[in-house]
């Protein structure tokens, strides 16, 4: 089987629009979380989100290339085009050698609303103008960004709620595992628009600290009440490994463990089995003993029962050796179906930088959470092995281990 | 509406909301080869159109349309017929 690297990354989130932004944010622990008052007016319980501010397009790509873009693919392109830059890929290469990309992403709420808000208006489906189409399909990531790049590979977009983007690159390295492709783009992208979370926040799920948007978010702690709902887009730049040393390229990290599981239970409700048995089978996969893991960064969104279950599946596997563990999440907010994706760039920026980002707001854990250590403060420490979990509605589970080479 | 005040507002939403050339307008320029008006752009018309002069473009009505002129024509002969 071939080794699969990381060697180039991008993000465009509410911690940094760029990858020395949010390193910086991730080190202080800076949160990007904010109000969106036109998210009470729609009816919403909660204001509270990631503010990630819109690139600005016009005079980068054509009119035909944005107006099929949505904002997630917005997004999306801003941080593929820092992961190929980064990862020394031009236009040139793209369209010289083939390329694929795998995408994370699960809605485009926005444009299929206000399809539906015009022909309502105008009970006429010509108005509704060429982009709509493009915008409104869940795949709008991996066909606009296959068409702006010239990708020649594997194109096709991974929905699986909040692991999207995790199961994305772990897809990615199985292709170029088994030689079908030296190249992949790996991403996760997340609309943050009020029409986008409505059926989300109807759930009860998001947190209501509208008082302290910047407590609000608060993984693992005794004191939350809910997630905070944000996104972007992180692109990776996957490769096979000989291919990477051949082109000389820098290389932030090797992917050596994929591990997946179904809950098979509940719509909404994680469990800790399902989780374990993730993060089980991406250690079976990279021939690592718990012991050998690093730091872990947890998926913990903030919510009350999905927090407990994934503190009792760490414990479970992790809990004699206490392994480091912070969910990033307190400072982003659940960035969804871009989160998997976004999670390994803030990971593969801890190892490359020696550190462990804060799980902030972490003021007194409850009862389950307190047998793990979890990092409450930047601690600065030589990262060689970590995991990365993330689970989503239906029980899709993903982990994903990476490796300093 | 006279035909110079048509032209001016056909010629500026192709400008800006379809990005053509400005230099491109001519009334002799043919709308696919010369200015590079596609299907997908044509889509893009009706909704201008519809949005500049209040009225939809008939596809049947514009398959004799080939060039800026017989367009400005067009919206002319259907703002004379409302």
């Amino acid at each position: 089987m071939k080794r699969v690297v990381i060697t180039g990354i991008g993000i465009h989130s509410c911690i940094g629009t760029n990858v020395e932004e949010v390193r910086e944010s991730l080190y202080a622990g800076k949160c990007g979380i904010g109000i969106d008052p036109a998210r009470t007016e729609y009816g919403y319980r909660s204001p509270l989100t990631g503010i990630v501010p819109r690139p600005e397009l016009k005079g980068t790509l054509s009119r035909r290339q944005r107006i099929c873009l949505p904002e997630e693919g917005e997004y999306a392109y801003v941080a593929t085009e820092q992961a190929l830059k980064d990862a020394g890929i031009d236009m040139d290469y793209l369209e010289n050698n083939e390329t694929g990309i795998l995408y994370g992403n699960d809605s485009s709420s926005k444009a299929v609303i206000e399809s539906h808000e015009i022909c309502v208006e105008k009970k006429d489906t010509t108005l509704l103008g060429s982009g709509a189409i493009f915008q409104s399909m869940n795949s709008t990531v991996t066909m606009n960004l296959s068409t702006i790049f010239k990708l020649r590979g594997i194109n096709m977009t991974i929905s699986a709620a909040c692991s999207s983007g995790s199961h994305t690159i772990g897809l990615g390295t199985m292709f170029i595992r088994l030689g079908l492709q030296d190249m992949i783009v790996c991403g996760g992208a997340q609309e943050t628009n009020y029409l986008s979370m409505a059926s989300f926040d109807g759930l009860n799920a998001f947190s209501t600290r509208v008082d302290e948007p910047l407590k609000s978010s608060r993984p693992f702690d005794k004191n939350r009440d809910g997630l905070v709902p944000s996104g972007g887009a992180a692109t990776l730049i996957l490769e096979e490994y000989e291919h990477a040393m051949k082109r000389g390229a820098t290389i932030y990290g090797e992917i050596i463990g994929y591990g997946f599981s179904s809950n098979g239970a509940h719509i909404s409700q994680p469990s800790d089995r399902g989780s374990a048995m993730a993060m089980e089978r991406a250690l079976a996969d990279a021939g690592l003993k718990p012991s050998d893991i690093d730091y872990i960064n947890a998926h913990a969104t903030s919510t009350v029962i999905g927090d407990s279950y994934e503190a009792m599946a760490i414990d479970r596997l992790f809990g004699a050796y206490k392994t480091p563990v912070s969910s990033t999440k307190g400072m982003t907010g659940h960035e969804c179906w871009m989160a998997g994706a976004s999670e390994i760039v803030y990971t593969l920026l801890m190892m490359k930088h020696s550190f462990i980002a804060p799980n902030i707001n972490l003021e007194e854990p409850d009862d389950i959470s307190k047998n793990l250590n979890i990092i409450a403060k930047t601690l600065d420490k030589k990262l060689d092995i970590c995991l990365s979990n993330s689970f989503g509605f239906g029980g899709t589970n993903s982990a994903l281990i990476l490796k300093k080479i | 509406m006279n035909r110079n005040e048509i032209k001016e507002i056909v010629n500026n939403f192709l400008i800006e909301d379809i990005e053509v050339e400005a230099d491109a307008l001519k009334d002799e320029a043919f709308l696919k080869e010369d200015l590079g008006i596609d299907s997908l752009d044509f889509v893009d018309i009706v909704v201008v159109v519809e949005q500049n002069f209040g009225f939809k473009i008939k596809p049947e009505e514009m398959t004799n349309v080939k060039t800026l002129s017989q367009f400005y024509d067009y919206i002319e002969g259907r703002i004379k017929a409302t």
